[in-house]
């Protein structure tokens, strides 16, 4: 195993509290300074199955950006873990079971093996001081013993987590946790190479890209959002019903994502910030939607967050399969914009951006984001989500004075950068107009005029200047003439930028070319930044190659190589480095 | 007060002669006129067919959506703007077939919308298909031999969601309609009005005369209390499917809270007012403290 770190797996049954117990320990892991991340892997039901959890801890200054396929310490919270991942573990590895768990079915292949497996009360302890809920919390404070992390740092998230249960529930928990730490302790002592100890660190925070994101549409000034559950969405709209009493907020849990999309557009035409989101069919549903937003001018801004396709897919695991269906989606030609953030800071920023750009050009807005974003755990410095640096731009507006000096308001007025200022819809006598989805005039009524048509759909289409002047350049990463280019977007850009790392601190000369802005398409930039590059390989959690074939099509650079991933599970540096080595 | 004249623009309408649209088109100026609403004050949300191009043929901010769409469309404005009377005006395919849907959810959910279903019985827009309240039989392009579905029965499947406020009028019956579109529009929650009509192009079996042979005023005797509800169900069940079609205030509660009554964020007035930070600046470090 590396110095100074430890992948942990916490592996039992749907119904067992494996994820939770993975984000508290996380949690805790982040309280101690140390660079952490989790990632959830589970199925989709709600109660038996196989469900894992990996975390990532490292004490070092450098974020970790993606968990190891390999395992350190391994809590099998049942018989079924330890068979499913005794072929993952690291040598001399820690297994941690309950003494009551019936091992027989694989104890030759734990005998053949090198692994330490301890084998704990961990279930009595839980039931003693509270109940056998508790199990998991007692295993995670063996597993902190036999790694050298303070348990201080568990009690602490115990203390937070389960306030809202009670003094008794966070009193059993922390009592669960110090028999099994101090048993743990006395009868094992420190079974890794090395303690993880804490480090004096800066304030961090321990959160998903979807919390963040959900935080910047809030610190952002949005006012609706109405959407419908479907994995890997849902918590967006779960953070933001919890939270809209308090911030201003109104959210609306609709009948399904056609009225979602459709109750967002209404509240934007009525001049409120507004925003939804769905996954692969719910956003599907939603395209009819989008077609309205375009012709009818209103800002809309629209999460998609991908899982594999077609269809229902593997619901509760990740892809990168719908860059093109968010560039492409909708009947009729219009302008849009599509972000692809790739960090929780990211994602934090990208909603308020995504907002402002939507009004300032009276556009569809898609932040593209993925399963793995929605349910991993990073931990990042509480200074990178600075408040301060969120604006609000709304774009144009016609204020009551100037329509009292207007003979008429014109809605839809042509204009030389296709923008035509707006008006909240009956907040003057002037501002009375008409709406539609069909063709209309520049004061908003219905026409077929080909001299209006053309008119209109010019003006709409104009708007793409400004909107491209808000997308960012590709960022590169790593030594500028490196022997490999490593091009991604979205969530490769951890595993493959910890790859690039590790490749050149071996000896290696690779650096990384990671996409933000997808749409419109950074033309010139990317035959900037790839066009002198050696050897080039692009990197994408799909089969198709959606990047490679827009880095064809528009920048005119061939590709050779390219890593694609779809087996629904993310990529590691390690399954990079093993790729690139074929 | 507003008057007619400010409900007027210079757009002629491209409906049939003979349309029912057309009274249907007077029956709102003049109960927007009735009500004393200026032309500011509403919102008219339509979908798709000809009754739904109705707001490019007044002077109100009107949003002209899909097939099938004005009602979520509308709720949006109205959790938007509280200050606006929203009112949705579509057509039988639009709000019985394609929005079906959104129909049901709109009754149980009671948000204070008038929701205006002007209902012919057929597809005209699209040419002449039958529609989810064409009766069994009808012959069309898309019936050659005739409908074999029964028809949808929108006042019943209202009372059934849970709707606040159900009633039925028809485009010859101006007055009536006028009338209950004035006390629609007075509604605390979800008023829906199944308005029958004319097509004097695609729907000739039931023209003028048919309205004039079948319909009759629920409160003709004086002794019908809307506010009984197995008493409307009753009225409900008797069209589609019998001779008679009655129409009418069938079934209204004041008693029930509209939907955005019950929503907190709403209590500090209309969101499109609000400011979109609407806490001390500080106050949003705790999101961020929340995720230590």
């Amino acid at each position: 195993m590396p110095a100074n770190e430890i992948s942990f797996r916490i592996g039992g049954e749907a119904g067992q509290g494996v994820e939770s117990s993975g984000a508290g320990f996380c949690q805790a892991l982040t309280r101690a300074g140390l660079q952490v991340i989790g990632v959830p892997s589970y199925f989709e039901r709600i109660r038996g199955g196989h469900n894992h959890y990996s975390i990532r801890a490292a004490n070092r200054e450098k974020p970790v950006w993606s968990v190891r396929e390999t395992v350190d310490v391994l809590l099998a919270l049942n018989a079924e873990t330890v068979a499913e991942h005794l072929n993952c573990m690291s040598p001399n590895g820690v297994i941690i079971v309950d003494e009551d768990t019936d091992l027989e079915a694989m104890q030759s292949e734990l005998d053949e093996s090198d692994v330490q497996l301890l084998s704990v009360p961990i279930k009595e302890i839980a039931v003693k001081h509270g109940s056998d809920v508790m199990t998991n919390t007692a295993a995670l404070a063996v597993a902190a013993a036999v790694s050298g992390f303070d348990v201080k740092y568990m009690m602490s998230v115990i203390e937070d987590n389960f306030r809202v249960k009670g003094d008794k529930i966070v009193n059993a928990n922390q009592a669960v946790a110090q028999e099994a730490y101090d048993l743990a302790t006395d009868q094992y002592g420190l079974l890794v190479s090395e303690a993880l100890g804490d480090r004096e660190s800066p304030p961090r925070l321990s959160l998903h890209c979807n919390t963040a994101f959900a935080m910047g549409t809030l610190v952002g000034g949005c006012k609706f959002v109405a959407g419908y559950p479907m994995t890997p969405w849902s918590s967006v709209l779960e953070y933001l019903s919890g939270h809209a009493a308090g911030w201003g907020m109104v959210v609306k849990h609709a009948e399904d994502e056609i009225a979602a999309v459709n109750m967002t557009i209404g509240a934007a035409y009525a001049g409120v910030r507004a925003m939804t989101g769905s996954s692969g069919g719910g956003f599907d549903l939603m395209t009819e939607g989008i077609s309205l937003a375009a012709m009818t001018e209103t800002p809309l801004v629209v999460l998609l967050a991908q899982r594999p396709g077609p269809a229902t897919g593997l619901s509760t695991r990740t892809a990168q399969g719908d860059l093109m269906l968010a560039i492409y989606a909708a009947h009729g030609e219009f302008p849009r914009i599509v972000l692809a953030p790739h960090t929780p800071e990211e994602h934090f920023f990208a909603a308020a951006r995504a907002l402002n750009i939507a009004e300032k050009y009276q556009c569809l807005v898609i932040v593209l984001t993925d399963h793995y974003f929605a349910n991993t755990v990073t931990c990042r410095d509480r200074s990178l989500f600075d408040l301060d640096a969120i604006t609000v731009e709304r774009g144009k507006w016609i204020t009551a004075q100037e329509l009292d000096d207007m003979d008429e308001y014109d809605r839809f007025a042509v204009t030389d950068d296709g923008v035509s200022p707006r008006v909240i819809p009956g907040s003057h006598p002037k501002a009375v107009f008409l709406t539609t989805s069909n063709e209309h005039r520049e004061d908003g009524h219905i026409s077929e005029d080909p001299y209006v048509v053309v008119d209109q759909i010019s003006k709409r289409n104009r708007k793409l200047e400004g909107m491209r002047s808000e997308i960012r350049p590709p960022l590169r990463e790593g030594p500028e003439n490196a022997d490999l280019t490593m091009v991604t977007w979205g969530s490769t850009y951890g595993p493959a930028l910890e790859a690039m790392e590790i490749l050149n601190e071996n000896g290696g000369s690779a650096n990384m070319v990671h996409f933000v802005d997808m749409w419109p398409f950074p033309t010139r930039a990317v035959q900037e930044a790839l066009s002198d590059a050696k050897r080039i390989v692009v990197i994408e959690g799909n089969i198709t190659g959606p990047l490679a074939h827009l880095i064809e099509t528009h920048a005119d650079i061939p590709i050779q190589e390219r890593i694609n991933k779809y087996d629904g599970r993310h990529f590691t540096y390690e399954y990079i480095l093993a790729q690139l080595e074929d | 007060m507003a008057t007619l004249q400010e409900y007027a623009v210079d757009i002629r309408p491209t409906w049939c002669s003979g349309c029912g649209d057309f009274g249907i088109w007077n029956a709102l100026k003049r109960a927007f006129v009735a009500a004393e609403y200026d032309p500011q004050d509403i919102v008219m949300v339509s979908g798709i067919g000809c009754g739904s191009k109705m707001n490019d043929y007044m002077r109100v901010n009107g949003l002209h959506t899909l097939h099938g769409r004005p009602v979520p469309v509308a709720q949006g404005v109205r959790l938007a703007n509280t200050a606006r009377k929203v009112i949705c005006v579509h057509g039988d395919g639009d709000g019985y077939g394609e929005g079906g849907n959104h129909f049901l959810h709109a009754a149980r959910r009671n948000m204070g919308i008038v929701d205006l279903v002007e209902n012919n019985h057929v597809y005209a827009l699209t040419r002449g298909q039958y529609s989810p309240t064409s009766y069994k039989g009808f012959k069309t392009s898309t019936s050659p031999f005739g409908v074999l579905e029964k028809p949808v029965n929108p006042l019943g499947l209202a009372l059934s969601q849970g709707a606040t406020f159900v009633a039925r009028g028809h485009s010859l019956d101006l007055e009536q309609l006028q009338h209950l579109i004035v006390e629609a529009l007075d509604h605390r929650g979800y008023a829906f009005i199944d308005v029958m009509q004319v097509c004097v192009t695609y729907n000739r079996e039931m023209l003028y005369d048919w309205y004039r042979e079948h319909t009759y005023k629920v409160d003709e005797n004086g002794d019908y209390d809307p506010s009984d509800w197995d008493a409307a169900m009753k009225k409900a069940m008797e069209f589609p499917g019998g001779d008679r079609v009655p129409t009418g205030i069938i079934y209204r509660t004041e008693d029930v809270p509209a939907y955005e009554e019950g929503e907190p964020t709403l209590e500090a007035g209309p969101l499109v007012d609000q400011p979109l930070r609407t806490r001390p600046w500080e106050d949003y470090q705790i999101l961020l403290d929340e995720q230590m």
